[in-house]
């Protein structure tokens, strides 16, 4: 992924600041709330949910079952409908081959639909490099690119931003792009997104190139599919004469009636809406509708890793809905930037040290960036279990010994062995209660905890001798 | 057969990229190799969530909920309507798609210029027309979602893209289904789909809708008994 | 009818109150209640936090000391999760019989024995914490809920953001102490702001938690676990 997040601290430390961070803390609990309250009840709105749900994740799991199959015919179909395919098998390759694609058209701009894909290999930086300008026409990336920010959030990447930041980004950073911020600029979203309007619209009418993402590729016709709201991505798609679309392998579905479900799944998740307002979908090059050169960048970059993990493939099911972020409480205390990645959230989480791996401070914390409550898994619209690939990414951080664990690893097997002995710990038990009073209420050690916390007073006695004055007839140890 | 062996542009980093095709693809069958058997989509999903007399009112309602504005009509009050709807807003230019039925303008307001859809004609040019008058290929009533393919009634995706003003032709009942699914079977891939569910519209500033941001923000439906 | 009560380590040495008021809620409906004594950890913390070689061995050992009941109860939703989501990975057949066989109490008192009257007395006003492995991973749904309303003179209060973690998640109280504190702050603010006297949950490590939170922040309302609300009866209150 993108060197931006490369030395990141480790999640605690990068969630530390956030939390301590009241606005922050209000506008995420907002955010957060809203939509988690519009997506129940858009979800509530069909009574088939749970089998379209089961649908979603058995047309992905067959999919990347057959991964190769779909990908070439995906291939074919594209070609046959007048794209070129490319294949990138990490960040660099694709950003290169994005970087000669654009220089053959002589452009020395592009402009950008929101792609996932795109800032998870650094796309922009590396154009910029190259003296090509990327300009991001989201609302809300191109808050977070003129604020020279980070996106913290799948969906709505500036929503750390209250709108008193955003008037101020615009104000301060728009003339330097383009069309300047009109005067007298106030604060209303309806007047930002007016802004936003004038300052884009001359980009998107001179634009010659441009580069997207996907989110559904169908292999049996050719077809890409991109939802969105703004009208952002209609420009991008069909204005400039070259369209450059950067798509994961994973999001191939096999074929045209697959969408049905995803149509549903996907905006009802996403945006809780019924229907996102803008869906377009194209297939290969549309004669004098739309671009005359259409290029496919199919991405592995850590892909294929994921997909070779029993447990964390069904990561690559994911749709990008960020459903899970809205109903997680630690991305709602920790914010999306603590997680260092483009992916925050639960399934950040779990795709980040599939994608990278897990030699990093960041990724190898993130696994247990998760009280493992299940929010994100009930709310998941292809039923990505992630708390079970959390845990089973912590098994393989324990694994690799790294910092701290192989001291937790000592201590676990040292209670595993007293747990597996009851007399032994029996004994420890009936000495910590003979002993209670003299237990510090902050005993050294337990910072973590009794920083917030009062531990409780222990017992008198454990129940189990409890049990063997008042109720056993045999004392005999049962277990031991 | 693949579009990578007459892609010169990928061989030019300097051979990292030479077979990354195959190199992908060995992966994949690598990384699948031992997985168990994934059967695909039981479809026990509802076809629709609407009774079949419902879906026309349902269409006008989930329509408005997203802020388009909904006419009804019949086909001899059709052009009275979109000529009125063209004056209120204050209409001088109005884009017409190819085959757009030509009795559907016969009643636009005096000193109307029309524009035709021609590919030469540049997306600045299109950036001054005020208003653009369209079919549809169909319309889903329980997402209030518009489905344009891009026929000669409707034009290229760009006419209804840069225009601030849209005013969109639904014929009753013959162009509405019910669901998502049941809209599958009409449509052909092939061609360039643009589903359209209200204006456009953004909730990136606080999570605050605002309707209207690149895409015409005013969207006018009419929906035609004949 | 016969169970076993699986009481789990944190019940044991820190809350025997808990395991007491099983014991005599049980025995009240008739139940005759066991206590192997040989049993001792479900293996949670270890398998929860990346060690499940670590935890194989107690799967074991619990799945021996349980082999002989046709019931095993726990006051436990976290610890019966374990059991039924997971020992049958971990632990081969006699752990997936054990996972067949056990219970949540709740699950156990209406599902099992059929009651939702208890017989119980609380006169206090009371909110209910449902935490999360109960209500994702074994789908408790109304029971707890059903099982207080019937509690003589208890008044039950809607907590707000109910179904919100509390934020213990076992070593990631410790590992993101903040985000962890944070979560519970929300959730010892929420539980305040009903006024209840007393914040009922039916997962003491939660409990743990929150009232340790509680206890630094506001002293109110009390921490108290389901169980010892339905042992009470007028005859021998809760104290």
């Amino acid at each position: 992924m993108s060197g931006t997040y490369l030395g990141m601290p480790a999640f605690p430390v990068a969630a530390r600041e956030a939390v301590g961070n009241e606005t922050l803390r209000a506008n995420l609990r907002h955010a957060t709330h809203t939509i988690r309250d519009k997506r129940a009840k858009a979800v509530a709105e069909l009574a088939d949910w749970d089998r379209l749900r089961e649908a979603g994740k058995r047309i992905k799991d067959h999919t990347l079952r057959h991964l190769d199959r779909y990908l070439v015919q995906l291939e074919e179909s594209v070609t046959a409908a007048g794209g070129v395919v490319h294949w990138a098998a990490d960040a660099a390759e694709a950003n290169h081959i994005v970087t000669e694609l654009v220089k053959a058209t002589g452009e020395r701009e592009v402009v950008k639909v929101k792609s996932m894909a795109t800032q998870e290999i650094g796309l922009n930086e590396a154009l910029e490099a190259e003296g090509i300008a990327a300009y991001e026409t989201d609302l809300a990336e191109l808050i977070v690119q003129l604020g020279e920010d980070r996106p913290s959030h799948i969906l709505v990447p500036a929503i750390h931003r209250n709108r008193g930041e955003i008037r101020d980004i615009f104000r301060d950073r728009m003339a330097s792009w383009g069309r300047a911020a009109p005067d007298g600029l106030s604060d209303t979203p309806g007047e930002l997104a007016e802004a936003a309007r004038l300052h884009l619209r001359e980009k998107f009418l001179r634009a010659k190139v441009g580069v997207s993402g996907a989110n559904f590729m169908v292999a049996e016709t050719g077809t890409l599919v991109v939802f969105e709201s703004e009208g952002n991505g209609r420009m991008c798609l069909t204005l400039p004469e070259t369209l450059i679309s950067v798509v994961g392998v994973e999001k191939v579905v096999p074929g045209w009636r697959d969408l049905e479900v995803f149509l549903q799944t996907l905006p009802r998740s996403s945006t809780a809406e019924r229907m996102n307002p803008y869906t377009s979908m194209w297939t290969g090059t549309h004669d004098t509708d739309g671009p005359s050169t259409f290029h496919l960048v199919l991405l592995d970059n850590g892909r294929t890793a994921a997909l070779a993990d029993e447990v964390g493939r069904q990561a690559l099911r994911c749709i990008r809905c960020s459903a899970c972020l809205n109903v997680c409480p630690v991305y709602e205390r920790a914010g999306g930037h603590a997680y260092g990645s483009v992916y925050p959230g639960p399934i950040g989480a779990i795709l980040s040290p599939q994608l990278r791996g897990t030699e990093s401070e960041i990724d190898a914390s993130l696994p247990y960036a998760s009280s493992l409550c299940g929010a994100c898994y009930e709310v998941c619209p292809v039923a990505i279990d992630i708390p079970e690939v959390l845990v089973h990414l912590r098994e393989r951080v324990a694994d690799r010994g790294g910092k701290g664990h192989r001291l937790e690893k000592a201590a676990m097997k040292a209670a595993g062995w007293v747990l597996d002995h009851p007399r032994v710990m029996a004994a420890g038990e009936r000495a910590a209660s003979r002993t209670r009073r003299l237990h510090p209420s902050k005993p050294p050690g337990a910072g973590a905890w009794t920083d917030a916390r009062d531990l409780p007073e222990l017992p008198a006695e454990p129940f189990r001798d409890w049990w063997r004055k008042n109720r056993a007839n045999d004392i005999e140890d049962g277990g031991a | 057969m693949s579009g990578t062996e007459r892609d010169g542009q990928s061989r030019d980093g300097g051979g990292a990229s030479v077979g990354s095709r195959e190199r992908i693809l060995a992966r994949i069958r690598t990384a699948v190799a031992d997985a168990p058997e994934a059967p695909g989509p039981v479809r026990d999903y509802l076809d629709t969530h609407t009774p079949d007399d419902r879906t026309v009112d349902l269409l006008a309602e989930n329509l408005a909920d997203y802020r388009a504005l909904v006419h009804r009509t019949d086909t001899p009050e059709l052009p009275a309507l979109i000529g009125r709807l063209l004056a209120d807003r204050g209409a001088r230019t109005l884009l017409v798609p190819p085959a757009l039925p030509a009795d559907w303008l016969t009643g636009t307001p005096e000193g109307l210029t029309r524009i035709a859809d021609d590919p030469a004609i540049t997306a600045g040019e299109l950036d001054a027309v005020d208003s653009v008058v369209t079919g549809c290929a169909l319309a889903i009533a329980e997402t209030g979602t518009l489905i344009l393919d891009a026929a000669p009634d409707q034009g290229r995706r760009r006419i209804t893209l840069i225009p601030d003003h849209h005013i969109c032709v639904v014929r009753v009942p013959d162009q509405v289904v019910a669901s998502v699914p049941r809209a599958m079977d009409r449509l052909d891939p092939t061609r360039a789909l643009t589903w359209i569910s209200g204006p456009s519209a953004t909730s990136d500033i606080e999570l605050d809708r605002v309707e209207g941001v690149h895409g015409p923000r005013t969207l006018e439906v009419i929906l035609l008994t004949e | 009818m016969r169970a076993a009560l699986f009481l789990t380590c944190v019940n044991d040495a820190v809350y025997p109150s808990t395991g007491i008021a099983t014991v005599r809620l049980l025995e009240r409906l008739g139940v005759e209640v066991d206590f192997p004594e040989g049993q001792t950890c479900c293996g949670q913390p270890q398998y929860n936090t990346g060690y499940r070689r670590e935890a194989q061995p107690l799967v074991r050992r619990t799945s021996r000391v349980f082999a002989g009941y046709d019931y095993v109860v726990t006051p436990s939703g976290s610890c019966a999760a374990m059991v039924r989501g997971h020992y049958p990975d971990l632990g081969g057949e006699a752990a997936a019989a054990l996972a067949a066989r056990t219970y949540e109490l709740t699950e156990f008192l209406v599902d099992v024995v059929g009651v939702t009257d208890v017989g119980a007395y609380f006169p206090h006003t009371v909110t209910y914490h449902p935490s999360c492995h109960g209500l994702r991973m074994l789908g408790l749904g109304e029971r707890p809920r059903k099982l207080l309303e019937a509690v003589r003179g208890l008044e039950l209060r809607e907590l707000p953001g109910a179904d919100e973690c509390c934020g213990f998640g076992g070593t990631f109280a410790i590992k993101n102490p903040d985000v962890s504190a944070a979560m519970g702050r929300d959730k010892v603010h929420n539980a305040a702001a009903t006024g209840a006297e007393v914040l009922c949950g039916a997962d003491n490590s939660c409990l743990l938690h929150i009232g340790g939170m509680l206890s630094r922040e506001s002293g109110a309302p009390r921490a108290v676990h389901l169980a010892e609300i339905l042992a009470s009866t007028e005859e021998e209150p809760w104290s």
